[in-house]
């Protein structure tokens, strides 16, 4: 039984063409990216041609820093070479005048704010240890533990065991399991800083940005410092800026010098250190 | 259920006894002025009931205060802004209960509109004769107002002095607002003269009692909620951004939001309390905007302790009645007496009388059990104080 609908379905439908050409269109391969695009697309972290000026003080002139995954790099910079202005680009505290700045290969950083970046991937840790002085050692990191960031998620928040799990893994690596209960405040300045490293741990950023970690530490400290950032690069990509060469030496990575807000020199620690403009700018002063 | 694990996060023993503390007080003041014979030694009489009543309106209003200060260190010299505006929608209702039996009769209008010549309700009268509706603007208006305002401020990161310097402007502008008389809510007298309130007259025993309980009830639940709050993740997260907001903002927070919601928060709750001053005391005036009132809690939630729960309202409870006592004792010394108590505190109770003893019982639990743990074998429990002392000593040493 035919219903009357259909035969005249058939007649009225326009001819088909096989395939569409839309969707001809779309089976093209993309466009391939311009060579420039390209490389940046393989990089975590890409700063090109990045200029920052505060009142006519250029702060930041032409930096262009690439990084890898995965790859640890030491910067060393001397004081006022803008450091501090490099990290509150990448972590969206300052707007480059001009310039680049893109993560993951194609996430343009200086359309975030400081807290989308941080939920991006990209973790800080002052020059001065900050930590949440009023909080336990443990209630630091549970702050910090990667999870819903809202006003209401975290008002009815519940901790769970995966989350305790975690953060015994943490204590454990930063060598504060004994001090689990006490007030961040009674820390000794190291542990502080031990802590905010496993607090940016606990947040499972991919990229690390370390400002100064072993400014205040005991040589002791200071190599154990050297050790838990190894550790932590196996997995992540780390930028440590230090100031000592002893602690870069023993981290045993790419090094960038950094003067008057560009990059002076780079490679490996002998080489920067034997190159002439920058025993000039260390020393000839 | 995720609301009763909410609840039970803040419940701790001292929360727990406040909380039975201010229910039996809810029950037993009132069964006292009711029950007994004037002449019983156990009697309250009404006009302490009263005053009390007010005082307990004024330690929900510290308790606000110390949600958004103690807690999230927001230092807020406006707060009494929320307050009245919360009286102002409970005076409101009050007039139009009023009705025919004002001084001119006139059964829709107020008696101040009608002496201002005014021939009909303006339009943000409307709704004021429905209880409920009184009720929704008591938490509305000034909740709305600090949405607005904290939303602007925080946004725009202004913090610390800054920020205390534009909430003091905010309520001396409304302050100033409220003066004028075509404003529509009094000009200088305020509203006034309230008869009846749910239909039962507003000066009789009963409803002065149930004012009462229901003040103290309010102030139980205010309890509840701050303690749930600061109990919770989010409320370890303003302390966190009290102390460290950048660091919240590296982490992935948004400090702005927890300050924005705190505030809102804490300004619904002031707005109540004020809902509940305005019957028992009979009055809502523009005086209450003034900045010195709103700074006066600051003084309250200082001295009972900020950062603690029961600091606020032992402080708004303890320097009221002071304040009652001294007024009758010592009239012209009552300001001199304030200022010093807040000088003292500030200089001498940095943590306010609560938060001292609890210092205090905290460092004797932690001396008790480094001792314990000296004597005993396992000497690594006091280890960490000890590094940590040495530290502190050093920095001492070095600057």
């Amino acid at each position: 039984m035919n219903t009357p609908n259909e035969p005249q379905a058939s007649t009225v439908k326009p001819p088909v063409v096989v395939p569409h050409p839309y969707a001809l269109r779309d089976q093209l391969p993309p466009e391939p990216p311009s060579p420039e695009i390209a490389r940046r697309k393989e990089t975590l972290l890409y700063l090109n041609g990045v200029n920052v000026s505060f009142d006519g003080f250029r702060a930041i002139n032409n930096l262009s820093i690439v990084l890898a995954e995965v790859e640890m790099r030491a910067i060393i910079v001397p004081n006022g070479a803008g450091k501090t202005t490099m990290m509150d680009i990448i972590t969206g505290k300052t707007r480059p005048d001009t310039g680049e700045v893109f993560f993951k290969g194609d996430i343009d950083l200086t359309q975030h704010d400081e807290s989308e970046i941080a939920m991006l991937g990209i973790g800080r840790k002052f020059q001065k240890p900050t930590v949440f002085e009023g909080h336990s050692v443990e209630d630091n990191l549970a702050l910090a533990l990667a999870g819903a960031r809202s006003v209401f998620n975290t008002l009815f928040h519940r901790r769970t065991s995966a989350n305790e799990a975690r953060m015994s893994e943490i204590l454990e690596t930063i060598r504060l399991s004994h001090l689990r209960g006490n007030l961040a405040a009674n820390l000794s300045h190291g542990q502080k800083q031990w802590l905010e490293i496993g607090m940016l741990l606990a947040q499972d950023p991919k990229l690390l940005l370390v400002d100064e970690p072993v400014a205040g530490m005991t040589d002791s400290e200071t190599e154990e410092t050297a050790r838990l950032l190894r550790e932590i690069a196996q997995t992540h990509s780390v930028i440590v800026v230090e100031h000592d060469m002893g602690f870069v030496r023993e981290l045993g990575v790419k090094v960038t010098c950094l003067h008057e807000g560009s990059v002076l020199s780079e490679g490996s620690l002998d080489h920067v250190s034997a190159d002439p403009r920058v025993i000039e700018v260390y020393l000839g002063r | 259920m995720i609301v009763s694990h909410f609840l039970n996060g803040g419940l701790t023993r001292p929360i727990l006894v406040t909380l039975l503390i201010i229910v039996a007080i809810a029950l037993l003041v009132p069964a006292s002025n009711l029950m007994l014979p004037a002449t019983h030694p156990l009697h309250v009489p009404t006009y302490i009931v009263s005053l009390f009543g007010k005082y307990l309106t004024y330690a929900l209003l510290a308790l606000s205060l110390d949600l958004v200060w103690g807690y999230c260190g927001i230092l807020s010299l406006g707060h009494g802004a929320f307050f009245t505006l919360g009286g102002y929608a409970m005076g409101m209702y009050l007039m139009r209960q009023i009705g025919s039996r004002g001084v001119y009769g006139n059964p829709v209008l107020p008696d101040f509109m009608v002496f201002l010549n005014w021939k009909e309700l303006p339009w943000y009268w409307y709704g004021f004769d429905q209880f409920w509706f009184a009720m929704l603007m008591v938490m509305l208006a000034p909740g709305l107002l600090a949405l607005v305002f904290g939303w602007f401020a925080f946004r725009s990161r202004v913090t610390g002095v800054y920020l205390s310097i534009i909430t003091q402007a905010m309520t001396y502008a409304l302050l100033l607002a409220f003066f004028r008389n075509d404003m529509g809510f009094g000009g200088n007298n305020g509203l006034t003269d309230f008869k009846d309130i749910l239909g039962y007259n507003i000066q009789s025993d009963e409803t002065r009692t149930a004012l009462f309980a229901a003040t103290a009830l309010a102030l139980a639940l205010g309890v509840l909620l701050t303690a749930a709050i600061t109990g919770s993740q989010f409320g370890k997260l303003m302390i966190a951004v009290r102390d460290a907001e950048s660091r919240t903002r590296y982490l992935g927070y948004r400090p702005d939001m927890v300050k924005l919601f705190a505030f809102t928060f804490s300004a619904v709750m002031a707005g109540i309390a004020g809902a509940l001053y305005v019957p028992q005391v009979g009055i809502i005036n523009p005086g209450e905007f003034a900045p010195a009132n709103s700074i006066e809690i600051v003084v309250w939630t200082a001295v009972g302790g900020r950062g603690t729960i029961i600091g606020p309202i032992i402080g708004a409870l303890l320097v009221n009645a002071g304040k009652s006592w001294f007024t009758g004792a010592l009239p012209e010394l009552w300001l001199f007496a304030l200022g010093g108590l807040f000088v003292f505190v500030t200089l001498f109770l940095p943590r306010g009388i609560v938060g001292t003893i609890q210092h205090g019982w905290g460092a004797l639990k932690a001396r008790r059990a480094s001792q314990a743990a000296e004597a005993g074998t396992d000497a690594n429990l006091s280890l960490p104080q000890a590094t940590g002392t040495q530290a502190a000593a050093a920095q001492g040493a070095g600057e």
